[in-house]
């Protein structure tokens, strides 16, 4: 609850009408794509950088804790209000301020949605590349806030590989700026990719500034079958040893097969046991020997069928394959825990197997696709949870996964943060000695723990 | 305990949402609103909240709820296909069935309602026409989806002088190889564009078609639906089954996307006659084709002066599939140069209530049709839906472009030079 008083230097910060505590609006802001719910105790959506600031004195004096929220897409509750308090939503923050295109840059506020500002550069023909699947709907806050990564990463890296300078508002208030519109700048610490992958929990990112490409021409998609996993492994670490890095290299395992197979654009037969999904770009002209080379440099590795589309509509025929995995997945079964472990390139095969050995030890399907260009695989646990005991087999599932992964020197999260939902296993990755280094620095700059308390971080170590 | 009769049958579907967001690129109220309250997860969170007991109705549920075309346009972008325009009618219905109705239903009932009371109204003035409409007074069962109060700024259309039943038999005799069609015109094809329902009646006997359009036949109740009116609901729907009784009909067609809605669709209360008489309606465009109209259209003599038209998709048909039939026509008139226009798809605003309540949002969610409009160079922005109509030119007049809308089927009967037999 916050008090009468607190509500009243709220309302005076922001306007009357902006401070929203009625048990509706407390519903619609309780959630993120993870589904757990905890409600504040008030909502307010800001306009401007100073307001946020004012914001987040205020909490500072009265104690009360403060998340920011971008779309509420976080696969990881990042923006889940577990102790209550004034979720700060970002959305009405959504004008894109500048597109620079002598400097390549882009200048905007948070709550721009990542697919608007890539439609806007992209008539100019410049090209910014993080592509995660929620494009069409996250924030460019929320995206540097997670670190978001997504198909295209193999050839052009996540997000922070775009974030040049940010505006922020700290834990305490403070207005600061880290980096600028240059591509080079070594004044100070390089504070930005401190904010980046901060969860929200360092300071409420107010404005970015973004490193853009210009547009590639064209792009080729490529669709490889394969009797084996390792096949489809071979077959990626082959196409990098050639000094070819697609766009992207999405893979589909057999158990992600199994549900599409009947459902598909394309043919896929049983013998299929891996499925690569290759795309290049580019200028036209070297797209087609690219192409040629991949096909060719592959042909020896269990390979069942390629197949290269020579027109839009065969390329999204391919990408369809691909889309088609989310919404027939939950015809296996009705809960899913979906968790973006990362590999080296070369473990993902060994992965895979151990991936199978767990389902049939706990007898539940795990169905497994993703980033194969970068060993980003994204693990689907399908359960009932309804079913008597299961919400326990998930954990120990979820919890061998995870040991399995930090043993083959892969990481828990890949894209999608830690949260809430993996807070529990950070110490699995990290070692006491750093979780501490990490620490401090939330302590020091943010004494009252204020900002999003309660992720990344289970337990105080210090 | 709560008995939400209405919302609990959609429990299974509410429990279906996964919060995954998504529906924020798609619904255009969220678009201008950008607030969690107007975009489908937040409604369905809220009736989860309502059958759950942690939440009772109240203004702010209201407002929310309020905040819905009813568009379907999340349905199909969803990835579990939640229905949310129909949770969004059951929780208008538990509002009204327990707090009464709205202005705006109240209104929207009493024409709706009753079709004399529309009928002579309409008959005594031009009562769309903002001047006269100013004179009506606050309560007056006028405002149907148009209450002028606190948005004078909007344009309307001016009233037919005679209804489409004074203009139209009720049986038009075709040939005898070819059966009985049910014509549904819906309110604004009978008392603003009739010539839409004369040039259906025309197409329909020119293929061969009996015509029967029943005078008794009301309004295919999504305006009832989206101000969650119940009791209209179940009278309009008893009144239409009846209404199509008099003869043998093999579908019911109907040019309005909007009523294909709303007398097309069933929902989980709906009887074994009401899912029958739902079975046969057939949207006009998507029949047409299927009769091989644009073909008989495209071996006309081309001429050589071609008008640039343009085609606004409207919800109640894209969010069905009906996409391409409507453009095939189009594209095979011989007197016409189809431009597809960007944004085609995005909504017009106007849904069903919804502009009454939130003119400011609906008027911003039109403007964003404007530029495609203005870039395509049409002459004529021809949609398959008459509410559509009224909304996109509202919206070209404000932009002061020199566009008319037009429907489909005038342009067809134009083209064909169709001759009304029954005169
Ligand atoms: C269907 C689906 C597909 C997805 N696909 C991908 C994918 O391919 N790759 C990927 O990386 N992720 C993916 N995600 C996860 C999610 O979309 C990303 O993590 C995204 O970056 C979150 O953005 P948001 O605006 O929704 O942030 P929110 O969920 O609202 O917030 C996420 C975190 O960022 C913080 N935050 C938000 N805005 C700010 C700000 N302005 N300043 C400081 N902190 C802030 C919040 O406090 C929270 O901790 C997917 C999610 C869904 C539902
Ligand atoms: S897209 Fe569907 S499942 Fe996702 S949040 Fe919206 S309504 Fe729920
Ligand atoms: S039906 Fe339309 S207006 Fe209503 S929530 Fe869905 S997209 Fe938004």
């Amino acid at each position: 609850m916050i008090t009468e008083q607190v509500h009243t230097a709220l309302q005076n910060v922001v306007g009357k009408n902006n401070v929203y505590t009625e048990t509706a609006d407390l519903i619609t802001h309780s959630y993120d794509a993870t589904q757990k719910e905890y409600l504040p105790d008030a909502v307010i959506y800001a306009t401007t950088t100073r307001e946020v600031s004012d914001v987040v004195k205020l909490a500072n004096q009265h104690g009360v804790p403060i998340i920011p929220r971008g779309a509420g897409s976080g696969f990881t509750g990042g923006t889940l209000p577990i102790q209550g308090g004034i979720v700060l939503v970002l959305t009405k923050m959504n004008r894109i301020l500048a597109i620079d295109e002598d400097n390549l840059t882009a200048t905007v506020e948070p709550g721009v949605v990542t697919a608007s500002l890539q439609k806007e550069v992209e008539k100019l023909g410049l090209f910014y590349p993080p592509d995660p699947a929620s494009k069409e709907f996250c924030t460019l806050g929320g995206n540097v806030a997670e670190c978001a990564g997504g198909p295209r990463c193999v050839k052009y890296g996540v997000t922070k590989d775009y974030i040049l300078g940010l505006e922020v508002v700290t834990p305490t208030g403070d207005i600061i700026h880290t980096g600028g519109a240059t591509i080079k700048n070594v004044v100070g610490y390089d504070l930005t990719r401190l904010f980046v992958g901060s969860e929200g929990t360092l300071g409420i990112i107010t404005k970015i500034i973004i490193r853009l490409l210009p547009k590639p021409a064209a792009k080729k998609t490529m669709l490889i079958q394969f009797a084996s996993i390792e096949g489809a492994a071979q077959a990626v670490s082959t196409v990098i040893r050639g000094k070819i890095i697609p766009t992207t290299l999405e893979f589909l395992d057999a158990t992600t097969l199994a549900c599409i197979r009947h459902n598909s654009a394309l043919d896929i037969p049983e013998e299929c046991r891996a499925l690569l999904i290759i795309e290049v770009d580019g200028d036209a002209d070297i797209l087609e020997r690219q192409a040629a080379t991949i096909i060719q440099l592959v042909s020896e590795l269990d390979v069942l069928h390629t197949e290269i589309a020579e027109t839009e509509e065969q390329s999204e025929a391919i990408w369809s394959v691909r889309r088609s995995v989310s919404p027939n997945m939950r015809k296996i079964n009705p809960d899913k825990f979906n968790e973006d472990i990362v590999v080296p390139r070369s473990k993902v095969p060994d992965m895979i197997r151990a991936l199978e050995k767990l389902s049939a030890k706990y007898n539940v399907p795990i169905v497994n696709f993703g980033h194969a260009g970068d060993g980003n695989i994204h693990v689907n646990v399908m359960v009932d949870l309804k079913e008597p005991g299961m919400p326990e087999t998930v954990q120990r599932v979820l919890q061998e996964i995870f040991q399995t992964t930090v043993d083959m020197e892969g990481s828990i999260s890949g894209e999608h943060g830690i949260g809430t939902a993996k807070a529990a296993y950070l110490p699995m990755e990290i070692d006491s000695a750093t979780r501490k280094y990490m620490q401090t620095i939330k302590k020091a700059l943010d004494p009252l723990n204020i900002l999003n308390p309660g992720k990344i971080f289970l337990e105080s170590t210090i | 305990m709560t008995d939400y009769n209405e919302l609990t049958p959609y429990k299974d579907a509410i429990n279906q949402c996964v919060r995954c967001g998504a529906c924020q690129a798609h619904c255009p109220v969220y678009d201008q609103a950008r607030q969690e309250g107007a975009v489908a997860r937040g409604k369905l969170a809220l009736a989860k909240a309502l059958l759950e007991e942690s939440v009772t109705i109240d203004s702010r549920l209201e407002e929310d709820v309020s905040l819905c075309l009813m568009c379907g346009s999340c349905v199909v972008k969803c990835p579990n296909k939640v229905p949310t325009d129909k949770i969004v009618g059951a929780m208008r219905r538990e509002i009204s069935n327990r707090k009464g109705l709205s202005l705006t239903g109240k209104t929207v009932a009493a024409l709706t309602g009753h079709p004399p009371l529309l009928k002579a109204l309409v008959k005594t003035a031009d009562v769309l026409s903002p001047v006269l409409f100013k004179k009506v007074p606050q309560t007056s069962g006028l405002r149907l989806r148009f209450p002028v109060s606190g948005h004078a700024q909007r344009t309307l259309p001016a009233v037919a002088s005679k209804n489409l039943f004074t203009e139209l038999p009720e049986f038009i005799q075709g040939r005898p190889d070819k059966p009985v069609v049910g014509l549904f015109a819906g309110c604004a094809i009978t008392y603003i564009y009739p010539k839409i329902g004369v040039a259906m009646a025309s197409l329909l006997n020119h293929l061969g078609y009996s015509v029967f359009t029943p005078r008794t036949q009301g309004c295919c109740g999504i305006p009832a639906r989206s101000t969650g009116d119940t009791k209209l609901i179940e009278q309009l729907n008893r009144t239409n089954l009846e209404a199509f009784k008099a003869h043998e009909v093999a579908y019911i067609v109907t040019g309005c996307a909007s009523c294909h809605s709303g007398i097309g669709e069933t929902d989980p209360n709906s009887t074994e006659e009401q899912a029958d008489f739902a079975g046969k309606v057939r949207e006009i465009h998507q029949f047409l084709y299927q009769e091989g109209l644009a073909d008989i259209l495209a071996a006309l003599p081309t001429t050589k002066e071609r008008t640039r038209i343009t085609y606004h998709d409207p919800c109640h048909l894209k969010t069905k599939g009906i996409i391409n039939e409507p453009r095939a026509l189009l594209q095979s008139l011989p007197n016409t140069h189809y431009e597809e226009m960007e944004n085609s798809d995005l909504c017009c605003g106007l849904g069903g209530s919804f502009s009454a309540h939130h003119y400011a949002y609906s008027k911003a969610i039109g403007q964003r049709k404007v530029a495609g409009i203005k870039a395509s160079e049409a002459e004529l922005l021809a949609t398959a839906c008459p509410g559509c109509m009224l909304q996109l030119q509202d919206s070209i007049n404000h932009a002061m472009l020199n566009v008319q809308t037009i429907h489909i089927l005038e342009l067809i009967s134009k083209a064909l030079a169709l001759d009304q037999k029954w005169k």
